[in-house]
């Protein structure tokens, strides 16, 4: 039986909210009956192959397509008429790039889309591609964003003064007398590229309908609505002649939250061929062209008195936004949370930041689960340790020391964020406690017998989720969020239908908001459909982002159900001859003071009886779409303490983690089955940008992993036991007290991980400060440490 | 991506095998494909007829000899660890077995395609020189009425075998038909170690050292070297004196790099840590 143990004196329900329901869609996908993109054929169909760039950048001086591919491969002079990818931003001094499906005069990644090759198999197509021949002259290639940035760097498009996105910056507070501060202490940061790598590529079918004389693209998305406007704006298509849907998805992490160049061709090829046309990206194409995320660098100055108050911080930072800013998201997002984001949880008095947003021969950056906050995290994170050493302090008491107090919420930080309530240090203590502090330290004093050394690292952050219009809308990007809806639906023999319109690729969303129906109308789960990814079937939403779907689709699922539950009381107080402030919803049932009348009753009244029904009876009916709006939009604010043990061995730079625990305050868990989940495979990820993921350039731009042989992924092996405890403070925003956590578990392990291999090797002199942290960069850091000391030895 | 085109035949026996590999230039031959496959995929390997081997009775046998056991080429990594096949050391076949890739690779890979593949990387290449193994190799000296078509078989040693980086001493139509292990004395010791960055991937550096003294047999092989693997037939002075690895690496052309000598350095010690210091001569 699930959802039984008491906690806090409290019942937990067995299948509203609170409860560890198992998931609904766990059958079908556990079975293997789920259908996703490459489970899809239609009649008819033909299948793409792109000729991709195999330069960073250089001018197209020819494509030689062969006669007999003429009606079979298409280039950008093909494409007459479709408008180029614009994700502008309304911030001042944002260049704008446009980006076309199919390259055009430039290209400027390897792995850029060029020409559109369609066969009726992949392999053929794949085939054809190699006959095809394009011409380039090539251009210096902006590996390095550093570089790039400068003034002499080539130009990347031609009509900007340099390769700069945009410059976002603060400043607050700082005076000249910080620089007399008792600590001082700067550093470099580095974090590397990444790839988001989620389990099912990207992919999609477009098919021009004739019963609906609609452009259908199928796709594999985390935003049908958002994809549909983009797709219009390119086409010159109304919206109304296009439905996008997204059937089942395998993860996405934001690598599938964008309209793509790839989804342009399909749908523009099926419209002019009149043919189901199907893109599958494959892990090559995934690794080589959608490279997209996480590289950040960091010069950072932390001012603090000899007690590690922090007294101000400072930083200069870069991200490189790769060549195009996406739709919807932009190429400022990454950098504008890295000015924001950076204090963190931290009750920063004075800080500056600087950060560019740099455009490079890399492909286009796209917001990664946790999106900037993993950089910022472990730039912070990584400082507060230095800031602890450098006060011959534990950094445990230093981040005590400055973290945000309970009795300050709710708190606006120095970047004007409002924290909404938790106790960030109760946090810190309960990690402290769990990873068993003292037995921690005591035990490196007494040495390991294999020679390796323990290290002990802590890491705090705070995720703002479920961001609403008046964090968006400054920013002037395609798409804004506000109100949220969702459609609910009692079906004849009363069950329940509700649809919404963002799209759960592993979120749980089937489950957890079939709860939040049960949690209203008192309706089985079992009873009720989850409606999503579908623009024909569902409400305008922005899509699954910003760990914003179980606040926002969840608060308007209640809302959708609250007004269909006074629709179902109305017709049940007629059939129970009482009024309607007696009767009252309970268990799919409206209960009146002398019986009770089940949903079943009232829908077959209602649809198939409506003449046990008065004449003026509501003809609106048990079908209707309602919205939900925080009072307080600024978001929710879930927080947690990550704590780590590694070993790490100072002659080969292996890392094992041996202990790893997290202390989470997600607010009111819908399903903390769910959000174990949710923490796990978040965690997972940012083990893996810890210490595995990292997409190397050479001085060409050429990326050198291609395959998982080089890209490495973190596995089952690497994946240490988690113990997760929960703090449930609930948030005073949200319908239900619950907040978006499902980022959180992303955010923390570099940081984490981070310091305690630095704790480890502290006595050798080491301090690694690019991740992720591999085996060669440990033993090149004790190596540069050892000269070092050599050369001071030698000096002294 | 998807495979160019390529024509497929899985044969009876390995005259027919070797007839059609003769025939076709561009033929090559498939065992468990479990690099092969991703070649393929990747357009890297482009051949015009895959000869399915991995099945043919010749290269699944196993023969007992009296210094020795043969193992034919297609059996697979599994196998090894599973104790299906005999194994003339105590324990040491199935232990790196063990060790191979993930189990799905190990339940398809096999010994021969390994050794033919060539990777300096992999296991058994630097398991097997260290054992003194022999490479069996086998090819048609004609395709005359190819059934009683003459075959010709050469053995030469595993270090012999592998000449390079993925390159081998296998000649045209020739494929490796099975591997001779010698039989290590029960009191033999194997010493080994590789440094992978995760569980299942190759190794960035790695050390088999036997030890068997009933035998006379000291010897010890580096791998994952980018090129082939480095063998020291009598590795005794090593084995005395760690310190000498040093002189070994610098001779090899291992030293360039500090960070990767630093953990070559490291592996090979821990090879030889691991195998017992008391039983090792003072």
């Amino acid at each position: 039986m699930v959802g039984q143990q008491a906690v806090d004196g409290r019942e937990k329900p067995a299948r509203g909210v609170g409860a560890s329901l198992p998931r609904k869609e766990d059958a079908r996908l556990m079975e293997g009956r789920g259908r996703f993109i490459g489970d899809m054929r239609f009649p008819g169909q033909l299948e793409v192959a792109f000729v991709r760039s195999t330069l960073a950048h250089a001018r197209i001086t020819a494509i030689h397509i062969p006669a007999h591919l003429k009606g079979r491969a298409f280039t950008h002079d093909d494409m007459m008429g479709v408008k180029d990818i614009l994700a502008k931003t309304g911030l001042p001094g944002f260049r704008v790039s446009a980006q076309p499906s199919l390259a055009s005069g430039k290209v400027r990644f390897v792995g850029e889309p060029v020409v559109m090759v369609l066969a009726p198999t992949r392999a053929e197509a794949e085939d054809l591609a190699e006959e095809i021949r394009v011409g380039y002259e090539e251009l210096p290639a902006n590996y390095d964003m550093l570089r790039a940035a400068t003034p002499e760097a080539a130009r990347i498009h031609e009509d900007w003064p340099d390769n700069v996105f945009l410059i976002s910056q603060t400043e607050k507070n700082l005076s000249e007398a910080l620089a007399d501060a008792p600590i001082k202490v700067t550093r470099e940061v580095r974090t590397s590229r990444q790839c988001m790598a989620p389990l099912e590529g990207k992919g999609c079918i477009a098919v021009s309908e004739r019963h609906t004389e609609q452009l259908h693209l199928w796709t594999s998305t985390q935003m049908p609505h958002i994809v549909r406007s983009g797709l219009a704006e390119c086409l010159g298509l109304d919206e109304r002649k296009i439905r996008v849907v997204a059937p089942d998805v395998g993860g996405g992490f934001g690598w599938k939250g964008l309209l793509q160049p790839e989804e342009v061709c399909c749908a523009w090829a099926a419209l002019k061929l009149d043919r189901p046309i199907k893109w599958l990206e494959d892990r090559r194409e995934h690794l080589i062209a959608a490279a997209n995320c996480r590289e950040h660098h960091y010069i950072m100055t932390a001012y603090a008195d000899a007690d590690g108050h922090l007294l101000g911080f400072e930083a200069s930072a870069h991200v490189d936004a790769g060549a195009y800013s996406v739709y919807p998201f932009s190429a400022c997002l990454e950098g504008a949370q890295v000015v924001s984001n950076l204090p963190g949880p931290y009750n920063l008095p004075a800080y500056r930041a600087r950060v560019l947003s740099v455009c490079s021969n890399k492909p286009p950056i796209v917001p990664y689960r946790g999106v900037a906050r993993t950089g910022v995290c472990t730039a912070m994170e990584l400082m507060i340790d230095a800031v602890a050493r450098a006060a011959g302090l534990e950094p445990y008491e230093v981040r005590l020391r400055n973290l945000v107090r309970p009795d300050q919420m709710p708190f606006r930080s120095i970047t004007g964020k409002d924290f909404d309530m938790g106790d960030y240090p109760e946090s810190l203590r309960r990690a402290h406690e769990m990873i068993g502090h003292a037995a921690v330290r005591a035990r490196q004093q007494q040495g390991e017998a294999d020679g390796r050394r323990i290290g002990l690292g802590y890491a705090v952050y705070c995720e703002q989720g479920a961001h609403g219009t008046s964090v968006y809308h400054g920013w002037g990007i395609p798409m804004v969020p506000g109100f949220e809806q969702c459609g609910a639906r009692l079906t004849p023999d009363g069950t329940l239908e509700v649809r919404v319109g963002n799209q759960s690729h592993g979120q749980s969303m089937e489950t957890t908001l079939a709860q939040i129906a049960c949690e209203v109308l008192g309706i089985d789960p079992e009873l009720v459909n989850v409606v999503h990814g579908d623009t024909a079937m569902t409400p305008y939403s922005t899509g699954t982002w910003g760990s914003r779907s179980g606040v926002m689709a969840g608060g308007a699922v209640a809302s959708a159900c609250d007004k269909l539950g006074e629709r179902i009381k109305r017709i049940g107080a007629h059939l129970l001859q009482a009024p309607l402030d007696a009767v009252r919803i309970e268990d799919a049932k409206v209960v009146g003071p002398s019986g009770s009348v089940t949903f079943r009753e009232i829908a077959h009244t209602f649809y198939r009886a409506p003449q046990n029904l008065p004449v003026d009876a509501d003809p609106d009916g048990l079908d209707l779409v309602a919205g939900y709006r925080p009072v307080v939009d600024t978001g929710t604010f879930s927080y947690a303490t990550h704590a780590c043990v590694i070993a790490v061995e100072p002659e080969t730079g292996e890392v094992e983690i041996l202990d790893y625990v997290i202390v989470e305050d997600g607010g009111v868990l819908l399903n903390p089955m769910v959000v174990d989940g949710q923490i796990y495979g978040g965690t997972a990820q940012g083990i893996g940008t810890a210490l595995y993921e990292e997409m190397v350039y050479d001085e060409n731009g050429q990326p050198l992993a291609s395959t998982f042989a080089d890209y490495l992924l973190p596995g089952a092996n690497e994946m240490p036991p988690v113990r997760i405890q929960h703090m449930e403070t609930p948030s005073p925003n949200t319908r239900f007290g619950q907040k978006g956590i499902g980022e959180g578990g992303a955010i923390a392990p570099p940081a984490a991980i981070g310091n305690a291999i630095n704790d480890a090797l502290a006595d050798l002199g080491v301090e690694l400060t690019v991740s992720p942290m591999t085996p060669r960069r440990v033993r090149e850091a004790v190596l540069a440490a050892r000269a070092r000391q050599l050369a001071e030895g030698g000096a002294a | 991506m998807k495979p160019a085109r390529f024509d497929y035949l899985r044969p009876a026996d390995l005259p027919t095998a070797l007839t059609a590999l003769k025939e076709d230039t561009g033929a090559k031959p498939l065992s468990g494909g479990q690099s092969l496959g991703p070649m393929l995929n990747l357009r890297l390997a482009r051949p015009s007829l895959l000869v399915h081997v991995g099945a043919l009775p010749e290269l699944r046998a196993v023969e007992e000899r009296p210094d020795a056991i043969l193992y034919g080429a297609a059996i697979t990594h599994a196998e090894f660890e599973d104790g299906a096949v005999p194994d003339p050391t105590p324990g040491f076949l199935a232990r790196i077995a063990r060790g191979i890739a993930y189990r799905a690779v190990r339940n398809r890979g096999t010994i021969g395609g390994s050794l033919a593949h060539a990777d300096p990387a992999a296991d058994w290449p630097t398991t097997l020189a260290a054992l003194g193994a022999q490479v069996s190799l086998v090819t048609l000296t004609s395709l005359t009425g190819h059934l009683t078509a003459p075959t010709l078989r050469r053995e030469m040693p595993v270090e012999d075998f592998i000449t390079g980086a993925f390159e081998t001493a296998l000649g045209e139509g020739e494929i490796v038909e099975g591997v001779v292990i010698p039989r290590c004395h029960g009191t033999a010791r194997f010493g080994y170690r590789k440094s992978c960055r995760k569980v299942g991937e190759f190794a960035e550096a790695m050390c088999a050292v036997l030890y068997d003294p009933a035998r006379g047999v000291f010897r010890l092989a580096i791998g994952a070297t980018e090129a082939r693997q480095v063998v020291i037939q009598d590795a005794r002075f090593i084995l005395q004196d760690v310190d000498k690895i040093d002189e070994v690496l610098r001779e090899a052309g291992l030293a360039a790099d500090p960070a990767s000598f630093r953990l070559r350095r490291a592996v090979i010690r821990e090879a030889i840590a691991a195998l017992e210091p008391e039983s090792l001569p003072a």
